[in-house]
């Protein structure tokens, strides 16, 4: 597609995102919050998985790091921004000196190691009571205040998670486009070839796998100020998993992919609400589905269609004399 | 003067199997090196200790006077050496030129350099001078996977040339090319070797491109070098001979 | 010294309903490459299918567990192989996995939603009594689990090394293209491993489901187990994955009763992952390459 198109429709998009707020209900922005929340997660293990092609069962646990600790630093004094980098950066580190060893092993170990991860520190949120307070989470978060500009109303905390959104796109989408999202596709499609032409394919994954696991962490850090209660049952296995389907629905790979990935898994349950319960199986469904007839998800499809389309002007160019 | 490339008694075992045997040679500045033997006498093993692919059991490699053996594919890159591969590896993705740039990015500067530096890490130029040397203009902005066999085995050169400009092994270029784009590669090469001051070392099978395009050839057999010398002796000696009928 | 022969007992049994989960993990990923995330699932639904048998068919216990078994192997290997596995194993593995998850999720709801989300009671094999062993009270059921699972794992030894079946079976699994020349079926072999496991997990089911009752969440733990025996044990070898269940199962329990109930899950966690980063060959298994 011409980029033309393309920024027509990142305009559109973005118009309507801007103004969906003013036409919903609170609840509906809520819903679009978690969405904006949810992308970033997904933006992050898509950089890990459909990047760098690494299966990391892992990013729940970044999610709930990053969240609880916004959510234990508020109390304690320390300004929002700060605990907020500061979940990013301590989720950087975990995923660095996690991968370091991880990243050894051949892809399907690499899932049960992070899957192992995942339920240990599952384990210490639910523990350490001390800590986290269990069981019993930590409630009464806050909203931020920046500036004098308070986010506690829906609207406005919508708009803090899209502004962030936004910026963590753009830097996904400035280091997709450096000599990094090159040597990306070579660690992706040939390890051996990309090394011997110099791509340091050990540190690449790294960074991909930290980087991917910050921005979990990131997202983490604004679930908390917008659902303002936590508790460890959100951050099991469970939602690795849900993280990880965003990711390969949407699109593995794609840029797109984990917004739409992100979409469906946040919007399917409020549509189907009716169904009452009938939507996991729906979506359990749709998946194997997906699975068995384009297994490079909804955007593989957008892409099928649109080479299909390319085929049939070439051909019906070709014919017309 | 130094030699570009020391190999010193490179052997390499594999449990009871002896695939190279205390093998050594050097290459100086500009040579073209031809590497031949039958089949199975380790010449694709000896690349491969030589590049990192493979730790050799024992025996040691020197670049430019460096010791090099055990360092990885990845850092030898950026010590000026790089490779070709039978089976062509190009990125079928990419156009051509992404490839080009794809092949010389990671040899300079840092990952930080890279992530905040320009999208064509500044090698667009050169990576245009590579598509024109190669006459792949045609194609230049063309997905890899969609060229020709031949272009692809002329890209998969101009990488290897991108990514190191002091010394290409190349490992069975010519292997499943047509006669005239055989012809072609190997005037490229005599060319990138004459313009460039280019060094590189060639696996081959085909004995009319080995002999017309290298100035000192290596015969391998059974993991052992059994003969050494320039093409005219080469051909005539008995030993090489038998090694290629008696199999 | 009593309460430690019981607990070893006890994790002995448990390790062995392990074991049986765990072979059947080892099995479909040596024969065909399906890394099935839904293993947990697969020992949490049977007990479903008898538990519905006996309400809805009015069925006594062991008419219900044999329809039960029947079932499963049909839905479980059969419905599985075709309808799952085969239009999505040419696209590689990573979309298998992902689908095996899609259905793990699929079983846990259907279960949830079609049966109910309490959960139920199982009926034991045989009624609560105790026997006493080296001075400790050792529960019956304790003793015919294990008799049963090493019944079932003895059979299945027995049928892989000691008859022609078992053995093409085994070269399925080690060449496929082989075994094809050498004319051993090996679609039919493939689907004979997958039914196997639906039958192993579907034993395993009955036996698990009266200490831990029949609820939709079992998996989870379920599937945790079978992995971590399969890969501890060694995740190319069958002999690994029962040794694997086997120290597992005592494991657990010892650390239950020794260490903290809080952090019961704990301890087998560190052994995955210290197996998987120093030997991820498992105690038994063979080397794989590296990556990267």
């Amino acid at each position: 597609m011409t980029t033309r198109a393309n920024l027509i429709i990142l305009g559109l998009i973005a118009l309507a995102l801007i103004g969906l707020p003013f036409i919903l209900k609170p609840y509906g922005i809520f819903v679009l919050s978690m969405w904006a929340v949810m992308s970033i997660a997904a933006l992050g293990l898509n950089l890990t998985l459909g990047y760098a092609g690494q299966i990391s069962l892992a990013q729940a646990s970044f999610f709930g790091i990053g969240a609880y600790t916004v959510a234990l630093l508020g109390p304690l004094g320390v300004p929002f921004p700060l605990a907020f980098l500061a979940g990013g950066i301590l989720c950087f580190l975990i995923g660095w000196v996690l991968g370091y060893p991880a990243l050894r092993v051949q892809h399907h170990y690499l899932a049960f190691v992070t899957l192992a991860f995942t339920t240990l520190v599952f384990l210490v949120f639910r523990n350490e009571e001390w800590l986290t307070g269990g069981i019993y989470g930590v409630s009464g978060i806050k909203r931020p205040v920046f500036f004098g500009w308070s986010t506690t109303k829906a609207p406005d905390f919508y708009f803090f998670t899209l502004g962030m959104l936004a910026l963590f796109s753009f830097f996904v989408w400035w280091m997709i486009r450096s000599p990094w999202g090159r040597a990306f596709i070579a660690l992706r499609e040939n390890p051996v070839r990309a090394l011997s032409l110099g791509v340091d394919t050990r540190r690449y994954t790294l960074m991909a796998f930290a980087i991917g696991s910050a921005l979990g962490g990131f997202a983490g850090g604004l679930y908390a100020p917008l659902v303002q209660f936590i508790e460890p049952n959100a951050f099991a296995l469970g939602l690795s998993l849900n993280i990880l389907l965003m990711v390969i629905v949407g699109g593995a790979g794609f840029f797109a992919g984990p917004f739409l990935g992100a979409l469906i898994s946040v919007l399917l349950p409020e549509w189907l609400r009716a169904t009452e319960g009938f939507y996991l199986l729906a979506y359990a469904v749709l998946v194997m589905v997906l699975m068995a007839f384009c297994p490079t998800g909804l955007m593989g499809l957008v892409e099928k269609a649109g080479l299909a389309l390319k085929r049939r002007t070439k051909l019906s160019e070709a014919k017309a004399p | 003067m130094m030699p570009v490339l020391e190999v010193s008694d490179i052997t390499k075992r594999f449990g009871g199997i002896t695939a190279v045997n205390d093998v050594s040679f050097s290459v100086a500045e500009g040579e073209i090196l031809g590497i031949i033997g039958p089949n199975g006498s380790g010449k694709s093993t000896l690349f491969n200790c030589i590049l990192g692919q493979l730790t050799p059991s024992s025996g040691s490699v020197a670049v430019d006077g460096r010791k090099t053996t055990g360092l990885r594919p990845c850092d030898l890159n950026r010590m000026g050496v790089s490779r070709t591969f039978q089976l062509l590896q190009v990125f079928p993705q990419l156009n051509v030129r992404e490839n080009l740039i794809l092949a010389g990015q990671e040899h300079e500067g840092s990952m930080l350099s890279r992530l905040l530096g320009a999208p064509d890490a500044g090698l667009s130029a050169a990576a245009n001078q590579m598509i024109d040397f190669f006459q792949l203009s045609r194609v230049a902005e063309e997905r890899a996977g969609g060229l020709s066999y031949g272009q692809q085995k002329l890209l998969d050169a101009a990488m290897a040339f991108m990514a190191g400009p002091r010394l290409v092994l190349l490992d069975e270029p010519a292997g499943g090319v047509n006669l005239t784009m055989l012809g072609h590669l190997k005037e490229r090469l005599k060319a990138i070797n004459a313009e460039k001051g280019a060094t590189f070392v060639v696996i081959e099978h085909n004995m009319d491109f080995v002999m017309s395009l290298c100035t000192r050839i290596l015969v391998l057999a059974e993991g052992r070098i059994i003969a050494e010398g320039p093409p005219d002796a080469i051909r005539a000696n008995p030993a090489v001979i038998e090694a290629y009928l008696g199999h | 010294m009593a309460s430690f022969i019981q607990l070893l007992i006890s994790g002995l049994a448990t390790g062995a309903i392990y074991a049986l989960v765990a072979v059947g993990f080892t099995l479909l990923w040596q024969t065909s490459q399906t890394i099935n995330f839904a293993q947990g699932e697969f020992v949490m639904i049977p007990a479903f299918f008898v538990l519905a048998s006996m309400k809805y068919l009015g069925l006594g216990f062991w008419p219900a567990a044999t329809l039960g078994l029947i079932i499963s192997v049909l839905v479980l290997g059969l419905l599985f192989k075709r309808i799952i596995v085969d239009p999505i194993l040419k696209h590689g593995v990573l979309p298998l996995v992902i689908s095996t998850i899609a259905f793990s999720l699929f079983l846990k709801e259907a279960a949830k939603e079609f049966y109910s989300a309490q959960a139920q009671p199982f009926p034991p094999l045989v009624e609560a009594a105790d026997v006493t062993i080296f001075g400790a009270a050792v529960a019956t059921q304790s003793l015919v689990v294990l008799g049963i699972a090493i019944l079932t794992v003895g059979g299945l030894q027995y049928l892989l090394n000691g008859t022609r079946l078992g053995r093409a079976m085994q070269a399925t699994a080690q060449n496929p293209n082989v075994a094809r020349i050498l004319g051993i079926p090996v679609e039919r072999m493939i689907l004979l491993t997958f039914m196997i496991n639906a039958g192993l997990v579907a034993i395993a089911s009955i036996l698990i489901s009266p200490i831990y009752l029949a609820k939709f969440t079992n998996g989870e733990t379920l599937g945790l187990a079978a992995f971590i025996a399969a890969i501890v044990g060694g995740f190319n070898q069958v002999r690994g994955a029962i040794i694997g269940g086997l120290v597992l199962g005592v494991v657990d329990n010892m650390s239950a009763a020794y260490l903290s109930a809080q952090y019961r899950g704990a301890l087998p966690l560190f052994i995955l992952i210290a197996v998987i980063l120093f030997r991820p060959q498992g105690l038994l298994g063979r080397a794989e390459e590296r990556t990267v």
